[in-house]
């Protein structure tokens, strides 16, 4: 059974389209990110999963239940959440902080020290917020998230303010939890970080899904060209611009455009012609590059 | 119940960690003190017990400052968290809306008791301590009866406090409209029903109404259930005039104040239910 299933969700504020007939399932143990432009949908889409608003038509059900029913209420404490922004109460500690949202759970406060410590916040955990960094409140958003280890976890811009180490450590415990069997929900628009980090990415434009699948699939399926670039002694070079005509030849490097499924062959292709080569980079196109070309191919159809 | 006690505990802690407490206490107190210490002055060797002066002197000092501090912790309470995006998140936890107005309520009442009786019990003892009257022969019931009822009327205000934050959209027009409600509340509609009175003087007002119109507004009710409150108040206060068929029974006073917090609050969890986030 999935955790999330979206049937044709799609919510009208007024007369705008926030979000079109959405289909999406996510299984537990599934990672999967929401990319988009701000205001494609993300926050509302999340919003509609949590329960938080009543979509227009369509259906969501969440961990087996409507998220706009009273049962629902039950669910909750198996979900963790970490909104876009929030400001915690400046003059409460970390700790009370945290203390008051896992009494709200009904988690154990026992487990409350090893969350401090997972996201590097336990020597300052006894201080007021109005000390923490920009960073360190990130942090403690995520923690908060983490408390009573959650089946469901929603992430909304997590690593937005945080510097490269905690932004590795954010993907280690989404790692963690994705182990336990959670399922993961992000939503970002660090496109470049996310890459081989998730299992799936929908694409978001305008209120539509305009891609799903992994970033390998959604390579192969927009077909963007891979860039394979090639050093090699002089001479060499030579034979390669005879064998590959009409390609580009830059500052001793051979750089070579060459379609996603057609790599394979080409690669075999250039070890068959056995020449001395010094190196080979095979640079695959980035989800920011898949994105951008999704957006693209997807909007004369809107007009 | 026990997810209403976490939340209260918590708004308590923030409400203490602000120093509002702390300030309200203060200020109660230094205004209180100030008030019954002049008001005192003049009774010298009348009959008249001191506290009964101090009672009618704080309740006239509560209608304008109690509906103001009301105001001022609640009108916040819930747009302030939309605006700080803790409510989204509290929202994603088990607890229900009325859960959270509620929890709110309860801890803002609380800070509120305890600055009503820390203040006002404070001026009522130096009072009965300085003077030469008695300390049992003083008016206790009658200042019983102003610490209850300043709660009850700190109460009313907290709900329209609500009411106003979980309607409006931003911080500010909260602020705004809470500036109006209380002017409205405490000076307005006296003024108009000054107005009406004064152009109906030729007797072609019903005064039955027109006694209802103004016991109506909660802090007439207040004033009312205070200023009656003895033989000794009712002096003071230049009620004891009133012929005993216009006086109102305590318990229609309580009860309109009373009808004041539950409707506000119930229309409060009502709207609250239906704003979107």
């Amino acid at each position: 059974m999935n955790n999330i299933e979206l049937t044709s969700l799609s919510k009208f504020y007024g007369k705008t389209e926030a979000l079109a007939a959405i289909d999406l399932a996510i299984a537990p143990g599934d990672c999967l990110a929401l990319v988009g432009h701000n205001g494609a949908g993300k926050s509302t889409l999340i919003k509609m999963v949590l329960g938080l608003i009543r979509p227009t038509s369509g259906r969501a059900v969440v961990m087996g239940h409507d998220p706009m029913s009273a049962p629902f209420n039950r669910i909750r404490k198996k979900i963790g959440f970490l909104p876009e922004q929030v400001l915690f109460q400046n003059n409460l500690t970390g700790w009370e902080t945290l203390t008051f949202y896992a009494r709200l759970k009904g988690a154990s406060l026992k487990d409350l020290e090893g969350l401090f410590h997972r996201v590097d916040l336990y020597e300052a955990m006894n201080n007021r917020i109005s000390t923490y960094s920009k960073g360190m409140r990130q942090r403690l958003g995520l923690a908060q998230a983490l408390i009573g280890s959650p089946e469901l976890l929603i992430l909304d811009e997590p690593t937005s303010g945080l510097d490269p180490a905690s932004r590795q450590n954010v993907y280690n415990i989404i790692n963690d939890m994705k182990r336990n069997g959670a399922t993961i929900l992000i939503s970002s628009h660090a496109l470049t970080e996310l890459d081989d980090r998730i299992d799936r990415v929908a694409v978001l434009n305008r209120g539509k899904i305009v891609g799903l699948g992994s970033v390998a699939e959604l390579r192969r399926e927009i077909n963007i060209s891979s860039e394979i670039i090639i050093h090699a002694p002089n001479d060499t070079m030579e034979i390669l611009s005879e064998h590959f005509e009409g390609k580009f030849f830059v500052n001793g490097a051979a750089r070579i455009s060459c379609p996603a499924n057609e790599k394979i062959s080409f690669l075999r292709e250039l070890i068959g012609l056995d020449i001395p080569l010094s190196d080979i980079e095979v640079n695959d196109p980035s989800l920011e590059e898949i994105f951008l070309e999704l957006a693209r191919k997807r909007e004369p159809e809107d007009e | 119940m026990n997810r209403i006690w976490t939340l209260v505990i918590k708004e308590s802690r923030d409400g203490y960690r602000n120093r509002w407490v702390v300030m309200l206490t203060l200020v109660m107190t230094l205004l209180a003190l100030t008030l019954s210490l002049l008001g005192s002055t003049p009774t010298g060797t009348t009959s008249i017990s001191p506290l009964a002066v101090t009672v009618v002197s704080l309740s006239s000092l509560s209608i304008f400052f109690i509906p103001l501090i009301a105001l001022l912790l609640a009108y916040d309470s819930v747009v302030g968290e939309a605006e700080r995006g803790t409510l989204i998140l509290l929202l994603t936890y088990p607890v229900s809306r009325t859960e959270v107005i509620l929890g709110k309520f309860i801890a803002h009442l609380f800070l509120l008791t305890i600055a009503i009786v820390i203040g006002y019990g404070i001026a009522g003892l130096t009072i009965s301590f300085a003077g030469e009257y008695g300390f049992a022969d003083q008016e206790w019931e009658s200042f019983l009866r102003l610490l209850l009822s300043s709660v009850l009327l700190g109460a009313v205000f907290l709900s329209i406090g609500y009411m106003i934050s979980v309607a409006v959209k931003e911080r500010t027009t909260a602020a705004a409209v809470a500036i109006g409600i209380w002017l409205l509340f405490v000076l307005l509609y006296d003024m108009g029903l000054l107005a009406l009175l004064a152009a109906g003087s030729d007797g072609g007002i019903n005064g039955e109404l027109v006694k209802w119109l103004m016991l109506i507004n909660p802090t007439d009710s207040y004033r009312m259930f205070n200023l009656t409150s003895s033989s000794d108040t009712a002096l003071l206060s230049g009620m004891a005039g009133l012929s005993s068929e216009h006086r109102v029974s305590d318990m229609s006073l309580i009860l309109i104040m009373l009808s004041w917090t539950i409707a506000p609050l119930v229309a409060a969890i009502a709207i609250f239910k239906r704003r979107q986030l």
